[in-house]
């Protein structure tokens, strides 16, 4: 017996434990900590509070598009809210959350005592914090944030206040490539952590599928990130020492930079969606009580949607000055990637057939997102369709489409990911009550608010306009109104996770009688994350065959 | 893995899902805008074929989920396992042959409807100083050659000003099309990247300063269309709008003979919201771009003509 699978707790020794691990030394967080496990729950409770900066951001875009005239903010400020709201929740929300999660869970996953260097993890974190301040400090700026929305494209990207050296767009471009240096750095540490840190016995297919996400996002974090970089680099040149990469007036090419940012930020979203597919392999299996079906191919999915991804990137230029047989030769690579994630949806649901369904928080929103990724998935297929998406691309079909991938699938993982692991990572169970009532409260309204982005975009409703035509208003305002209720839904999250944190009940080690080293240690693990490495001698996934289940060790026990 | 009783489950299900999946594929055509052009029938078709198969993937998974809520529920304090089936490799076959066969089919499809399109020609990029002036001669044809076409209107935009010039030497800040005839759009952008979008004609292409581009297009449908800038051109984006009339050939010809003989009163919304902002709750008096004057934008216009 390698570890120890038992659900006792002896009261005494456990709030000894917790204690160790948790007592008087809140100040650990706001220090510069290697331990995985402090950098994790760092990275994750600051993105989230550009989470709810962000969010604040769209209800003001929401509000200002309730009515057709451009009557709440002007016009500048508009242009800036949503450039701002764009870089904030994909640059500060959702990557480097993804990060701060895997940070937490990877070595435990895999068996190992911290990441491959603990120190670089610390910087990477460190980055981050300035950064973010840096970019929310050009609010601040006589002349206002960056305007050019967070594709960032010349040459309207250039046109800046005359005079000026530091301006919106320098303060966007230099925080968005400190970000990068730091995801960059993160990706090494992951990639190294998960090829060599590997306990005994834990070979590449034992691993479970989360681990299997993060290496395919952060290969293609190494990969793809270092052009959208180089981008901005020169971008940068362009605008503030007088370049001309992209200018069109001097030899430069606006088209050559949308390459660059593509060819990273395509690749983006599945930086950000496989985590989230992650999310659901683990999730899904522990709360309906069968293996994940098909492991194998999910797994190698989960790396072949990366690889197709790298070659996807055209399919946002199908309306730039795209020649015919590139829209052609990038429409039938993007319609690729639908195989693999089909391969992912039907095994999550094959994973869901004749099973024991438990609807606990972490499932409720587990199964809500790979539902809503199942419509994001359909609409991405008629994007990737040349004709179509030349008639709806910029316009709120794509913001639409986009939302239920980003916030609908992801976000939504990444709520039952907090459920699923709050109480290993804090030690103390959630309060069930009000993570249903979260979920109801972000489930309807998220999909009333981006379900009513897509008859607007096939009407042709321009994405990014702060005035549109009367005819326009009936869908917006249904999606203005739930959208100030999705944000009211953040409200019981954020007191139910306060809460519990500080007083909830105390948690087993394994409360969801979950398979998967993680729940092999105790909760909170200890610094060192196991008493002795353990050896993996099980397939991952043990549920459904009674021979490996962990409840007999602990029926026996009780 | 499956009872017989399951098995018969899944086939009047499948059966049931074709049938709604198909009438929800002839709905889309309701959700579109009017369509106004000949590319914009195939368009709606290839959408309508999308939803049809689209509808059909969403409801058959999430059928699945829903009756596992139904009827697979466990006690809320029974951990005991599920079934212990890890995979089934024909199954997975079957699913991975089934999004490979849609995916080929969805591609065949769309391929087809992108040759009956046929609307973009690119010329080679060309670096103009001045973008405004015409493309010279050594711009050589890339893969996509200039379609043919029976009319040509140069449309040049810049922020926040559509103009077009016609064969007569008219310029006008509307667009004007006869019916039925097919009509090139040469495009030239003079500052930044604009959008050609009209969403009756279901067509829309991106204005690259320092390219030329043409699209052709053959509207089919007579009335009044609203033309708008399709990519973020700054401050005033959402007023870069302008109107599109489809009228018949003679028509058509009419307006341009009137226009030749009447001075250009060019509006523009986005210098008279320069000059007036409208009243908004928050102002943050941020950088603004400053539209070109009008008086201006004429001259740049004769200066083009000679």
């Amino acid at each position: 017996m390698t570890h120890d699978f038992s659900q006792e707790i002896t009261g005494e020794q456990e709030s000894e434990n917790y204690q160790n691990q948790q007592g008087n030394t809140w100040q650990q967080y706001f220090s510069f900590n290697t331990d995985h496990k402090v950098i994790g729950i760092q990275y994750m409770v600051m993105t989230f509070m550009f989470f709810l900066i962000g969010g604040l951001l769209a209800m003001l875009i929401r509000a200002e598009l309730l009515t057709p005239e451009s009557n709440l903010v002007d016009r500048p400020l508009y242009n800036g809210l949503f450039t701002m709201h764009g870089t904030i929740m994909i640059f500060l929300w959702i990557i480097p959350f993804n990060a701060g999660l895997s940070n937490y869970l990877v070595p435990l996953m895999i068996g190992a005592r911290d990441m491959a260097f603990p120190l670089l993890n610390a910087i990477s974190f460190w980055i981050l914090p300035p950064a973010g301040l840096l970019l929310l400090s050009s609010f601040f700026l006589p002349n206002g944030t960056a305007q050019s929305g967070w594709w960032s494209y010349p040459p309207i990207s250039l046109q800046i206040p005359g005079g000026e050296l530091i301006n919106g767009e320098f303060i966007w471009i230099v925080s968005l490539v400190l970000i990068g240096i730091s995801s960059i750095m993160g990706a090494v540490n992951f990639m190294t952590t998960i090829f060599w840190m590997r306990a005994p016995g834990m070979t590449f297919f034992r691993m479970p599928v989360f681990v299997w996400s993060v290496l395919s996002a952060q290969l293609l974090q190494l990969i793809n990130l270092p052009a959208l970089t180089g981008a901005l680099i020169l971008l940068l040149l362009d605008l503030s020492v007088g370049t001309q990469f992209f200018k069109p007036d001097g030899n430069g090419d606006p088209v050559i930079y949308q390459h660059l940012f593509w060819f990273y930020s395509h690749p983006a979203v599945y930086i950000m969606a496989l985590p989230a597919f992650g999310i659901f392999a683990e999730v899904l299996p522990a709360f309906s009580r069968n293996p994940l079906f098909g492991y194998r191919s999910v797994a190698i999915a989960t790396l072949g949607i990366a690889f197709i991804s790298i070659f996807v990137w055209v399919h946002h230029m199908f309306t730039s000055a795209t020649p015919g047989w590139m829209r052609m030769t990038f429409m039938a690579t993007s319609m690729l990637v639908a195989i693999p994630t089909g391969i992912k949806a039907f095994a999550w649901t094959a994973t869901i057939w004749r099973s024991k369904l438990h609807l606990e928080t972490p499932m409720l929103f587990a199964m809500g997102g790979a539902a809503m990724f199942i419509f994001g998935g359909v609409t991405g297929v008629m994007l990737a369709a040349t004709p179509f998406d030349i008639h709806v691309n910029n316009t709120y079909f794509v913001v639409g489409h986009f939302h239920y991938i980003v916030f609908n699938t992801i976000t939504m993982a990444i709520f039952a990911a907090i459920y699923y692991w709050f109480p290993k990572i804090t030690g103390r169970m959630y309060a069930e009550g009000w993570g249903k009532l979260h979920f109801w409260l972000t489930f309807i309204p998220a999909n009333i608010t981006f379900f009513s982005m897509h008859p607007l975009g096939l009407q042709g409703m321009l994405r990014r306009v702060s005035s549109y035509d009367p005819q326009y208003q009936g869908w917006n305002v249904i999606a203005s109104l739930a959208s100030f209720l999705l944000g009211a839904s953040t409200l019981p999250f954020i007191a139910n996770i306060v809460g519990s944190w500080l007083y909830g009940p105390r948690a087993v080690d394994n409360p969801w009688h979950a398979s998967g080293l993680e729940w092999t240690t105790s909760s909170p693990p200890p610094r060192d994350n196991f008493e002795e490495i353990p050896i993996v001698k099980r397939p991952p996934y043990d549920y459904g065959n009674p021979k490996y289940s962990i409840i007999e060790d602990s029926n026996n026990n009780e | 893995m499956f009872s017989v009783f399951e098995y018969v489950l899944i086939a009047v299900y499948v059966a049931v899902l074709l049938v709604v999946s198909r009438w929800i594929g002839q709905q889309a055509f309701s959700w579109m805008p009017p369509q106004a052009t000949a590319e914009a029938q195939r368009v709606d078709d290839l959408f309508s074929f999308l939803v049809s198969i689209g509808a059909f993937i969403l409801l058959g998974l999430i059928g699945v989920m829903v009756y596992a809520i139904a009827f697979h529920r466990a006690p809320p304090e029974d951990y005991t396992e599920g079934h212990p089936s890890r995979g089934d490799a024909r199954l997975e076959i079957l699913w991975t042959a089934t999004p490979t066969l849609l995916v080929v089919w969805i591609a065949f499809q769309s391929f087809n409807i992108y040759q009956q399109l046929n609307i973009l020609g690119l010329k080679q990029i060309v670096h103009l100083h001045t973008p405004l002036e015409s493309a010279p001669a050594y711009a050589e044809t890339v893969s996509d050659a200039p379609k043919p076409a029976s009319e040509t209107i140069d449309v040049f935009v810049k922020q926040w000003d559509w103009s077009f010039r016609y064969p007569n030497n008219v310029t006008s800040n509307q667009l004007h099309l006869p019916i039925n005839r097919s009509t090139r759009l040469n495009l030239q952008a003079q500052d930044v990247i604009h959008g050609f979008y009209v969403p009756e004609f279901r067509l829309k292409q991106d204005i690259i300063p320092g390219r030329d581009i043409d699209i052709v297009l053959t509207p089919t449908r007579p009335g009044k269309y609203r033309l708008k800038d399709s990519q973020f051109s700054g401050t005033y984006f959402a007023l870069m709008e302008t109107d599109v009339y489809v009228e018949s050939l003679d028509r058509y010809n009419q307006w341009l003979t009137q226009t030749a003989n009447s001075e250009p009163t060019p509006v523009n919304q986005a210098v008279a919201e320069n000059i007036q902002p409208p009243k908004t709750l928050f102002n943050s008096g941020w950088y603004t771009v400053t539209p070109a004057q009008p008086g201006i934008a004429n001259k740049r216009k004769q200066n083009n003509d000679t």
